[in-house]
């Protein structure tokens, strides 16, 4: 048993809601606390349920949600002089790769007064009341695609983000100054790092990206001193290893992908880190990578102290689509069939839901849920959909469902205990999928296909049960609406969400009915909650802009 | 259509080209910095570098292809006899100036399931010559990791049968469009095929202009209002009247009551329903449409 595990009866005793230790700064053994009054890391708790206890705001009263501050970020290049310049500058790059307007996609760490927000190269830390900056930083970068980063992690007193060009960078808390930084994967080759860091225990967990045919990996660092502790590659990259007989051979499991860039969750109580990991590479063209292609698009469980996997659950073997399976998995404490069970659930973004056994991998439940996902042939018995040959990139043209973002996507679902319902978007567009590149040798990366979007079949907002992986309501959007907003719900009752029509909108969780809406442009994050002063407020991102809602 | 093989001589014959260029065209001094600046700008270290010299980089072509070629293919990208891909390669891609790439090449090294790359007895000069060719194909690659475009492949998309496309055409798109009206020269307008079938299969080409969708809205009180959708979402829609004016109205639930009249509605309602024999076989009739 570890240590974690140890504390964690007595920590849920003792500490109903302080999250400051002794040490000082965030203590790491308060993040197996439910989420509640903060919101100390990526899902708010290590349950990936983003289920609030707060229940200030609720279905009677939500239309009196009021602003609270509204801000923006200049999330491009910043002015290195004057008022608005970096209080600190960091970065191994020559200054010479300039960066454009990002929007903020990421999980925003709420710790006692400060609010930790995130684009890509840029942290600031604000004031909770006002939005007010108290420092920012920058890096520096060498380059990489700047695609979005998902927050920080904090340790301590300490900030830990990731950077495009792959360092670890590890700030003060308080002042924004650099502590150090170390480099967690090869730029060279290809690498691009966006994930937020996972502290657990004293180890912090972080995965990268990669589109070029490069092996994923996720990987344990000391918080404190940036050392690596461990490394588990998502690939076989030895003639022995597991899984490699769902390759052709070494070279194409090597370099097949599988990328971790999405966090995971956390269960305290058999200490595995449980995760979903990127598409197969070459991603469009199978041809040279025949076979299940494990542990690509798969649920994985590793124990945190040694980088072991325990069990493993392949959500999409052989994709062929660029539909990765890194979606945040929720953990569920549920009934099935009478039984009490340790269960995650996680919808993909191939447009099928699963619900699997947390302690042994053993499959529960797979539905479609992605109405019109048209690209397996069956359910395995093993629970793991097939894919179905015609439906990958041909010359002629192949009509897929989902378009190529899938069904869901990084965007975080949640799921609520009083409601057993997980909740998700999703997304029903319909792509024509050319093969542009024949080669018998496969292409590489995500090239060899063209592709046009020629439609959908309507986009919905969707209450999964996890035990049957049926939907118990389904709002379905006005055509034009949908997309990608994360999703926050809370013990008020509430589901709250972006509308993809330029609204913030909160739904009954139990029934779908809407209840609030704001029209403050295009939700970029998840919404987030968390206690000021005993009041309950809701924070969402709209590109570079930060909106704070409370309930007075 | 070309085969893989040829494809990959073009992408040969396109090196020559660009090395014989580059060794004859002096760059003006403003040009090269705005093309540095450029440089700069690409993701990765690969595609960052400078221009290799050209003409070490054309003797590295040609030591290539004799020492390197049969194994690892004419685009770098693997060969028959099981060289494995180059350019997806971590240790070329960490390798700055033949440095990583020089020890594997003259010790040669041991490969999976017993393979054996052999040495080849390279100089340094040779081997740096080498690198920079490779270099210099990798900062040709494209984005997201795929490869050097080369020569575009001319590939048919025309499988389908059309007599039995036309049967399909009559069955489910006659009720609202006719080869001798609206797709009368549908082929010569929309000449490209993947093109024509894009456009039939959305309901629209990519730049032609779509046609309005007309909204009614009925309020409470019985009023009826008509005209193009700006915007409809869970609470609003928005349109325009024939005579131009905007008009907007709340939406609560089904109150006011809103009606679509989308012209391309049939064509996403069809999307679940065809088979890809179905479109193949609707597109080679609809290119006869000339």
């Amino acid at each position: 048993m570890t240590f974690l595990r140890c504390v964690l009866a007595a920590l849920l005793l003792v500490l109903p809601s302080a999250v400051f230790s002794q040490e000082g700064g965030l203590d790491p053994m308060s993040l197996v606390l439910p989420l509640e009054a903060s919101w100390p890391t990526y899902s708010g708790d290590y349950s990936g349920q983003r289920y609030s206890r707060l229940s200030k705001v609720t279905t009677e009263n939500v239309q009196q949600l009021s602003l609270a501050w509204a801000r923006s970020f200049n999330t491009g290049m910043p002015s290195f002089v004057g008022a608005n310049a970096p209080d600190f500058v960091g970065g191994e790059g020559t200054g010479e790769f300039t960066i454009g307007s990002q929007r903020i996609k990421g999980s925003i760490l709420q710790v006692d007064d400060l609010l930790y927000v995130t684009a890509p190269d840029h942290v600031w830390a604000i004031d909770v009341r006002d939005g007010g900056t108290l420092w920012h930083y920058f890096w520096k970068t060498r380059g990489g695609p700047h695609i979005g980063n998902r927050g920080v992690a904090m340790w301590r007193e300490s900030i830990i983000f990731e950077t495009v060009d792959n360092y670890l960078v590890s700030l003060d808390a308080r002042t924004g100054e650099e502590r150090w930084h170390t480099e967690l994967a090869s730029f060279e080759e290809q690498y691009f790092s966006t994930m937020a860091p996972i502290v657990v225990g004293d180890h912090l967990l972080v995965g990268t990206g990669n589109d070029l045919d490069a092996p994923g990996f996720l990987q344990s660092f000391n918080p404190e001193t940036g050392e690596l502790q461990w490394r588990f590659y998502t690939v076989p990259m030895n003639e022995d290893d597991i899984g490699i007989d769902t390759w052709p051979n070494l070279d194409a499991a090597s370099h097949g992908g599988g990328q971790v860039w999405v966090p995971g969750s956390y269960d305290p109580e058999t200490n595995y880190y449980i995760f979903g990991t990127g598409n197969p590479t070459p991603g469009y063209t199978g041809v040279a990578r025949r076979g299940d292609n494990l542990f690509t698009c798969t649920l994985i469980a590793v124990d945190v102290d040694t980088g072991e996997m325990a069990w493993y659950f392949q959500t999409s073997p052989h994709d062929t689509h660029d539909w990765d399976s890194a979606q945040t998995p929720i953990l569920i404490d549920g009934i099935i069939d009478g039984v009490p069970r340790k269960l995650v659930s996680t919808a993909a973004r191939n447009g099928y839901f699963f619900t699997v056994d947390r302690v042994t991998g053993e499959h529960v439940v797979t539905t479609r849920y992605g109405a019109t996902s048209n690209w397996a042939s069956h359910i395995r018995e093993n629970g793991s959909p097939n894919p179905h040959p015609a439906k990958e990139a041909s010359i002629p043209g192949t009509l897929v469902s989902p378009v190529e973002g899938g069904v869901a996507n990084w965007q975080p679902p949640a799921f609520s205990p009083d409601t057993g319902l997980f909740y998700t978007q999703e997304n029903n567009g319909f792509n024509l999928l050319y093969l542009t590149d024949p080669d018998p040798r496969g292409s590489m990366g995500l090239g060899g296909k063209d592709r046009i979007t020629v439609g959908t079949g309507g986009n919905a907002f969707t209450a999964i049960d996890y035990r049957t992986g049926e939907p118990r309501w389904r709002h379905a959007w006005p055509i034009g609406g949908g997309g990608g907003a994360g999703v926050l719900t809370t013990a008020g009752g509430l589901v709250f969400t972006g509308d993809g029509s330029g609204n913030l909108v909160a739904f009954d969780a139990g029934n779908g009915t809407l209840l609030w809406h704001t029209r403050i442009g295009n939700i970029s994050n998840a919404p987030q909650t968390y206690l000021v002063d005993g009041l309950q407020h809701v924070l969402v991102a709209t590109g570079q802009q930060l909106f704070a809602f409370v309930m007075n | 259509m070309l085969t893989w093989v040829g494809r990959s001589l073009a992408v040969g014959a396109v090196w020559l080209l660009v090395v014989g260029l580059t060794s004859e065209t002096s760059v003006a001094a403003g040009e090269g910095q705005q093309a540095d600046r450029a440089r700069s700008q690409r993701f990765y270290p690969a595609l960052q570098r400078e221009v290799g010299d050209p003409e070490l980089i054309a003797r590295g072509r040609v030591l290539y292809g004799i020492n390197c070629r049969a194994c690892h293919g004419m685009d770098l990208r693997g060969g028959d006899l099981g060289g494995p891909n180059l350019l997806r390669s971590q240790l070329v891609l960490r390798d700055e100036a033949g440095e990583l790439m020089g020890p594997v090449i003259r010790n040669g090294q041991a490969g999976p399931a017993g393979s054996l790359m052999p040495a080849q007895p390279l100089s340094d000069d040779e081997v740096q010559a080498v690198a920079a060719y490779v270099h210099d194909v990798l900062g040709t690659a494209s984005r997201q990791g795929g490869p050097p475009l080369g020569e575009e492949i001319a590939l048919d998309i025309l499988v389908g049968d059309a007599t039995a496309g036309r049967t399909y055409f009559i069955e489910k798109c006659a009720s609202c469009h006719s080869p001798t009206d609206d797709l009368q020269g549908f082929a010569t307008r929309v000449s490209e095929p993947q093109e024509l079938q894009n456009a039939w299969v959305r309901g629209g080409g990519r730049t032609a202009e779509r046609p309005p969708v007309t909204v009614t809205v009925t309020t409470p009180s019985g009023e009826q209002v008509q005209g193009s959708l700006e915007r409809l979402n869970d609470f609003l829609v928005v349109l325009t009247e024939p005579d131009g004016r905007h008009r907007s109205f709340s939406r609560r639930g089904d109150t006011p009551r809103v009606e679509l009249d989308d012209p391309t509605a049939a064509h996403r309602e069809m999307l679940p329903l065809y088979t890809d024999t179905d479109i193949h076989n609707v597109t080679a009739y609809l290119v006869t449409l000339k």
